[in-house]
């Protein structure tokens, strides 16, 4: 480089070339120190962050006994064996990691483990037994104002909450099997609970028998998918004040009430599977002051209601299926701008329903109905006839809901005929002027 | 006793002779297997089983009831000249006639469960059906006779007694939405309770599809009717509300028998 220096700065005093040529390697030299004391401080790392092994039989036999020794950045390797330990308290960055299926065992006495701490790991445990309290709300596992921490392939058995997310930051909770047996919703907390959280990942759990599956709470720009929530006492999956969140592929079967999304704007929920969700008071989503989203390519499969709207704008549902539903879909006056595309409704017993103050701002266009009784003469996959979803008797029963004692009665089934006879009959606040002929595709 | 065992036992070979009763009962078999085989869902089939139920035997037992009614009467004023109890003779008709449609009709379904071989809960809830449409041919055979012993005309009889299917079939119905519609600013569930248990058609459809998963689009108005039916004391009076429907009718029939001048 002096060499080159020299040649183009020929004509140019050698002092300055010198003065030059002693910058250049100084900042080489600054450079390579910079460099060396980064190894360095690596392999300080490598050397020092050691891991400890809590084993029933070791040096160290309890958990809390290895959390008090660790440096920040240890690995702490839990061997397998029942640990009676609770109140387990991890205040500096570890990674805790189960070998061989270890339990840890709360015995009904309060919290298990608590992490106050950024960039915790917890992998690979048992954990089981918290205690339920009308006070506080126990976990299994609560991270409390922490960062970057990662919770995955537990286990989590007989929990009041499992769980407990408080103020935390880019956390994930992954692949997590959550089982309880609650029985009433005032004695069970949830499955995973999130609160006042940001940038979470909740990803392929497992969580049953609990209160709510998934809660959210004043969450915002995080992702939920790949989850099962099943056999929940009341949602599947609680969800509210919580903007800007996406829930994909995930399934929500047999919870007492469905899911219920509430009071939130920009969420993406697609291709989920909400199945079963069978009660009086069951949906397979409750929407409730929800804006400006997108529902896409989910599955609505017998339940009670499909999608119960209300107070919903502005929000694009298409590609669904709905099919065996009670009523497909409930829709409340309050609901504006919503547009329903390409959707498929198979063999619900009442398509639509809307409430009587119902104005229409709301479109269907392209959805396949599967009472669709109209024709398509120019064989564009379009019928030719709009498509009234609304039968009368859907229509009188919004307005007296006791009349459902008729349903399957002979008379209501000569009133579908008269209304097929004379379809001035049907109400017309709700129509698809393009239904689709075949059932569609995605 | 005799005598009314040896009518009874005469009126249902009579009838079984005729072929329709075993038709009827060929159709339920036919029915039945072919919802419980093609749709695969029990509760469906379950469902659409009731509507055939609820809609065709009642009319079935109507129509027969008054049809053998009056084309037996040459043969009833033949048995009057015998040395028999009045109300043996009708009652034992009576019998023979209900008890050959309930037997072809619970056949029929019971041979296509038995062969589809479902489960226990299963075949409680066809159990259910299978009483309710029995008891609906017991009602609808003996309204068709009290009719028939009332008017002498044959085609009278036959237009009223099809309007007193129509009645509880369809109008009744009507009347009631009409009714709810009306009186929509009062609480009305217990009321429809009420309601119900005065017709035996609806009253047959509620028990049955309360068992089933449908009670869950009944709502509001589902909880009040499962509070009512679901307990023994409601289980009870519903059936007495049925049998009820069989034992008035029969009374007033028998009465009328034995004061008829022939």
């Amino acid at each position: 480089m002096e060499m080159l220096t020299n040649t183009y700065s020929h004509f140019i005093q050698h002092k300055h070339t010198h003065n030059f040529s002693v910058g250049v390697v100084a900042a080489l030299l600054s450079k390579t120190v910079c460099m060396l004391s980064i190894l360095l401080i690596v392999t300080y790392q490598l050397t020092y962050a050691q891991t400890l092994e809590v084993r029933k039989t070791g040096p160290i036999q309890s958990i809390k006994k290895a959390i008090q020794l660790a440096q920040p950045h240890d690995t702490i390797s839990i061997r397998e064996g029942i640990y009676l330990e609770s109140e387990i308290i991890i205040d500096k960055p570890l990674t805790i990691i189960g070998r061989n299926n270890p339990v840890i065992d709360g015995q009904l006495t309060g919290e298990i483990i608590t992490i106050q701490a950024d960039s915790v790991v917890l992998e690979g445990v048992t954990l089981q037994n918290v205690k339920t309290s009308a006070i506080k709300d126990y976990a299994a596992v609560r991270i409390s104002r922490s960062k970057h921490c990662t919770i995955r392939n537990n286990h989590i058995k007989n929990a009041f909450f499992g769980i407990y997310l408080e103020k935390a930051d880019s956390c994930r909770v992954q692949n997590n099997r959550i089982h309880s047996q609650a029985k009433m919703e005032s004695t069970s907390g949830n499955g995973i609970h999130v609160w006042y959280c940001n940038t979470m990942l909740i990803e392929g759990n497992q969580v049953s028998g609990h209160r709510d599956g998934i809660y959210f709470e004043f969450v915002s720009g995080s992702k939920i998918s790949g989850n099962t929530s099943t056999l929940n006492l009341r949602y599947g999956l609680h969800f509210m004040f919580s903007n800007g969140n996406e829930y994909r592929k995930n399934h929500f079967i047999k919870n007492g009430s469905g899911v219920a999304v509430m009071y939130a704007k920009e969420i993406v929920m697609e291709e989920n599977t909400f199945e079963n969700n069978w009660g009086a008071a069951a949906y397979g989503i409750l929407l409730k002051d929800i804006t400006d989203s997108r529902i896409e390519k989910n599955r609505f499969v017998q339940n009670t209601v499909g999608i119960h709207a209300e107070g919903t704008n502005r929000t694009l549902i298409q590609h669904n299926e709905f099919s065996q539903n009670g009523w497909a879909l409930r829709m409340m006056g309050s609901c504006e701008d919503l547009r329903f595309e390409n959707n498929n409704f198979i063999s619900n017993t009442f398509e639509v329903a809307t409430s009587n103050n119902y104005t229409s701002s709301n479109t269907f266009t392209g959805n396949y109905w599967s009472s669709y009784t109209g024709y398509d003469l120019d064989k564009d996959g379009v019928g030719d006839v709009a498509h009234k979803p609304v039968k009368l008797f859907t229509y009188l029963m919004e307005d007296v809901p006791t009349s459902m004692v008729l349903i399957r009665s002979l008379f209501i089934d000569l009133l579908e005929l008269a209304e097929k006879v004379a379809p001035v009959l049907t109400p017309t606040n709700v129509q698809d002027t393009q239904p689709s002929i075949h059932l569609n595709h995605w | 006793m005799n005598s009314l065992a040896k009518i009874v036992k005469y009126s249902f070979y009579d009838i079984l002779r005729s072929w329709w009763v075993l038709l009827y009962g060929l159709f339920f078999l036919a029915i039945t297997s072919t919802l419980l085989y093609f749709s695969g869902d029990f509760t469906k089939s379950l469902v659409s089983l009731l509507n055939v139920v609820l809609l065709l035997v009642p009319l079935i037992s109507t129509v027969f009831g008054t049809m053998y009614f009056y084309n037996s009467r040459e043969f009833t004023e033949l048995l009057l000249a015998q040395p028999i109890k009045r109300s043996h003779i009708f009652l034992g008709q009576y019998l023979g006639l209900t008890i050959s449609l309930m037997l072809s009709f619970c056949l029929g379904i019971g041979l296509a469960f038995v062969v589809y071989a479902g489960t226990l809960e299963q075949s409680s809830h066809l159990f259910m059906l299978m009483l309710c449409g029995s008891l609906l041919t017991a009602i609808f055979t003996i309204v068709a006779f009290l009719v028939s012993v009332c008017f002498e005309d044959k085609i009278k009889g036959f237009g009223i007694a099809i309007l007193i299917w129509l009645c509880a079939a369809v109008i009744y119905d009507g009347l009631f939405l009409a009714f709810l519609v009306v009186f929509n600013d009062y609480p009305l569930e217990k009321a429809s309770v009420g309601i119900t248990l005065f017709n035996p058609i609806d009253l047959s459809r509620i028990l049955i599809l309360l068992r089933l998963e449908t009670a869950a689009l009944l709502g509001y108005t589902g909880a009040v009717f499962e509070k009512f039916f679901g307990t023994m004391q409601g289980t009870l009076i519903s059936f007495t509300a049925l049998v009820l429907w069989i034992i008035l009718p029969l009374i007033l029939f028998i009465r009328k028998v034995s004061h008829k001048d022939f």
